[in-house]
Order: C-alpha cells, then structure tokens, then sequence
C-alpha cells in the first residue's frame, strides 16, 4: 500500500493558487523530499496532508486513511516537526516530551519508557533537564525532532529541519534522519539541495503550486543532462523540462 | 488526560514567567497598600478596607487576561500550537487547557489579597471564603477576555491593549478608584453596562453578607463571562482552521 496517495490535491486563497491539483504517490518506508523555491507550495502541501489546512479541492490518503473525512484517524498515524522549532520555551527538555506523552495519552510506564528511548536515540542525555528555550538552535530541532517522534508515527513530516543550523548540527541530523529511514515514511521539505540529494529515495520539485518533476535524483539529473544536483534543479525550475 | 497535560504545561509556563508573580500577586498589594495608606491620613469611606478589597480583587483579575492573551499569543506565534493541533487534542481540550490553570491562580491571587487585607484591618469573617469563591466566576470572564484577545492579536498587541488598555478600563468603570455617581451621566451609563463595576459590586456584596444585593450583578458577570468565552471559543477555532 501507498502511505501517501495524493489527489488533485489544491489550495486555493482567493486569487492566489498555492497548490494547483497534485497528485503523486509516496510509498511506505520512503524518505521523500519536496523541492521548491520560496512559495512554490511546499509547506502548503505539509499543511493540508497534517490536516493542518483543509484543501480547496481534491482529496489525500495517508495509509488509506482521507485528510478530508478521516481527520482523527489520520492525526494518529502522523507527527509534524514545523518549519519553526516548535517546542515550548519554559519547559525543560523532558517536560516538554512529557508534554508530547501525555497529550497522546501514554500510561506513566510507556511514557518513562519513550522518552528513555528517545532521549538516548537523538543523544539528549546531557540537556535532559535544560530549559528548552536556552538550547542552542540544533539542540531544539533534535528536541523537536524527539517529540514528532513520541507518538511512533507512521509518517513523519519534517519540514525544513535543518534551517539555520551549522553544519556539524546539519551533518548529526541527516544521520539522526538516516537512521529512521525504512523505518518510517518520512516527508522532508527543504532549501538545500545537498540535502535532498543525500537523503531522499526519491525528489519532487515544485514551483507556483505546480509539481515540476518527481523522480530519483540520478534521473532529474540525466533527464536535464547535468551532474550537478543543484544546476538541474535551477534548470528545472527555470524550465528546462518544459 | 490529554487535556490535562496540556493545562499542566500551561500552569508550568505561567508560573515560570517571574513577570507573572510580580504583577499577578504584586501589583495589586502595592495598590491595596498604597490606597489603605491614604485612607490612614485621609479618610475616604470608598477607600475603607472593606469596601476597597473586593474593588482590588478585581482588579488583580485583569491580569489574568493579560497571562492568559499573553500565553495564547506567544503559542500562535509560535510553531508548538501547530505540532498540537496535529496530535488527538480536541478543539475542548485547547480551551479548558488554557482556561482552567488560571482559575487557581486567580483564586491565590483573590486570596492573598484578602490575608493582606485582613491584616490591614479587614474583620475575619466566613464571608472572607465566599468572597474569594465568587472570583471563581468572575476569573472566568477575565480569562475569556484573555482568550478572545490572544486568539486575534500578537503577543506584542497583547501587551498594549490587555496589559495597559484593559487594566486601566476595567480599573476605571469599576468604582474602586472613584464613586460612579461622582461622575454620572454617559460615563456611568456605560460603567454599568459593562461588566466590571458588576464584579466589585458582587464582591462587596458578598463580602459584607448582603447575599441578597449579589442580583442583579451576578448575571451582569456570569451573562459577559458566557458571551466573552463563546466568542473567544469561535475565534480560537477560526485560527486554528487558519
């Protein structure tokens, strides 16, 4: 099965077309990533498959489950690591997967037993019990990161994780996603091409709302007959497969 | 369970804001004391203790609005509402999770006030508990209002318009500081039909066991506290389908 089947998928606000009829498939277990310059509808398109935003038309699939009539059944199967470190600033780092437990409605044993788990995965030992708002910024995506991942979901939506961090924090991360490949599907959206290219099973660049190319990242470079990842999406984007 | 957890977070947040304690709890004994100490050289029956605290308890409450805009205001801005919003909490649980940590806190508030109070030559009486379970309902407007405004304002508005606007209206219309009839005409008119010379007048009511004059005020602040938390209600979930 799918674990994302995309629809005609559209959003609309009023004039502004931001996700003009997508359709695409992401199989289980694929690290899968959305290209795209500012406003091609990346984020748009995370927001309506989080049932954050409801589309304007069209319908997706998470898992068989439909972000338009299954709302709940498809927040259980999901976790969203936001374009902003979204972690609560006053809590300590275990409080705020505390947080992450108790709103998933985990027994004391199971949450004990999570946050042992991931504290140890994502190497949150030594900052267990530091504010989250005082950590630098690498510290609060892995903090993030560990609470998208609290609810063992089956689909997991990374949006742009590694903005603004340096490149050691960038490089413990793509190891840290790595090693949760196969795993889960994981959705990834992102401005650094490099990025994409090392992760992702398979691309798929946007533009205007539109989906320009979905494909490995060895084929969207023979396809536009470059061996540089980042000059195939520029020409791409430019319309070079047009 | 799962709303709970999000309430306990949002108790942990308040409480760690030192600004918090020192305008939540402060505030309102500098004035209580300032107001008892002019009151010691010059004599004014509305400055009297009995009549001044229930009008100073009050007045605390409107920082309840602020803590609870504030808080609201912060999250929206931030990206942890919007992991929330992805997980199984329901619309009820974001309202009852912001709404009911505050309710303690203006209880403590409400009571410290009066032990101050007490100690400025309030007579101890059982009515001393009654007044300070009154503020229960009248917590619940001021933390409505503070729900409404944090749904449609940034935190940065927040201040300005709860933290200076509503603290000085609901001081004003409120006839602790002065007596309404003093001024009369439109001012008063519209002192009575807004809802805080209600609430100090419920309070000195209460206070001085007239159980009987607690009507018409009561439905004065029970009638805003419901209308405020319905509207406040309809804008939270209009952001959050945002």
């Amino acid at each position: 099965m799918d674990a994302i089947k995309i629809e005609s998928l559209t959003k609309r606000y009023r004039d502004v077309i931001a996700v003009d009829s997508l359709s695409l498939c992401i199989g289980e277990g694929e690290l899968f990533s959305l290209l795209g310059v500012n406003g091609a509808g990346k984020t748009t398109t995370i927001k309506m498959l989080s049932c954050l935003t409801e589309p304007t038309s069209g319908n997706a699939y998470l898992l068989g489950k439909s972000i338009r009539q299954d709302t709940a059944e498809v927040k259980s199967l999901i976790a969203v690591s936001p374009q902003e470190t979204a972690v609560a600033p006053g809590l300590s780092v275990r409080e705020n997967l505390e947080l992450m437990c108790g709103v998933h409605g985990f027994t004391k044993d199971k949450q004990n037993a999570k946050i042992n788990e991931l504290t140890e995965l994502l190497g949150l030992e030594g900052v267990i019990s530091r504010k989250a708002g005082k950590l630098s910024g690498g510290w609060q995506r892995r903090l993030s990161i560990a609470m998208a991942l609290i609810s063992e979901p089956k689909i997991l939506f990374l949006d742009e994780p590694t903005l603004g961090l340096d490149v050691i924090a960038r490089s413990d991360l793509w190891d840290l996603i790595r090693s949760l490949k196969g795993n889960i599907t994981i959705i990834l959206t992102t401005h650094y091409m490099e990025e994409a290219e090392a992760l992702s099973d398979r691309i798929a660049i946007m533009k205007d709302g539109t989906l320009l190319v979905c494909d490995t990242a060895e084929n969207i470079k023979a396809a536009v007959g470059v061996d540089d990842f980042e000059q195939a999406f520029i020409r791409i984007v430019k319309g070079a497969l047009q | 369970m799962k709303m709970l957890s999000f309430a306990k977070r949002n108790t942990k947040e308040i409480l760690r804001d030192p600004l918090t304690v020192i305008f939540g709890l402060g505030f309102p004994l500098v004035v209580l004391l300032l107001l008892s100490a002019i009151q010691a050289n010059i004599p004014v029956p509305m400055f009297e203790i009995e009549q001044l605290t229930p009008g100073i308890s009050v007045f605390g409450l409107s920082f309840m609005t602020l803590f609870s805009a504030t808080l609201i205001a912060k999250d929206r801005g931030g990206s942890l509402l919007q992991r929330l919003y992805t997980t199984p909490l329901k619309p009820i649980d974001f309202i009852l999770g912001y709404t009911l940590p505050i309710v303690p806190f203006a209880v403590a508030q409400s009571g410290i006030c009066y032990i101050v109070a007490i100690i400025l030559g309030l007579d101890i009486t059982v009515n001393i508990l009654f007044s300070v379970a009154f503020v229960i309902p009248i917590s619940i407007l001021f933390i409505a209002l503070g729900l409404l405004f944090g749904s449609i304002l940034t935190d940065k508005q927040v201040g300005g318009i709860c933290g200076a606007l509503l603290t000085n209206l609901s001081a004003w219309l409120s006839g602790t500081w002065f007596d309404l009839e003093l001024v009369g005409g439109t001012f008063k008119d519209i002192a009575y039909a807004l809802p805080f010379v209600h609430a100090v007048e419920l309070e000195r009511a209460v206070l001085m066991g007239h159980f009987a004059d607690i009507f018409p005020h009561l439905w004065w602040v029970l009638g805003y506290a419901i209308a405020a938390l319905a509207i406040a209600v309809l804008l939270f979930l209009r952001q959050m389908k945002k």
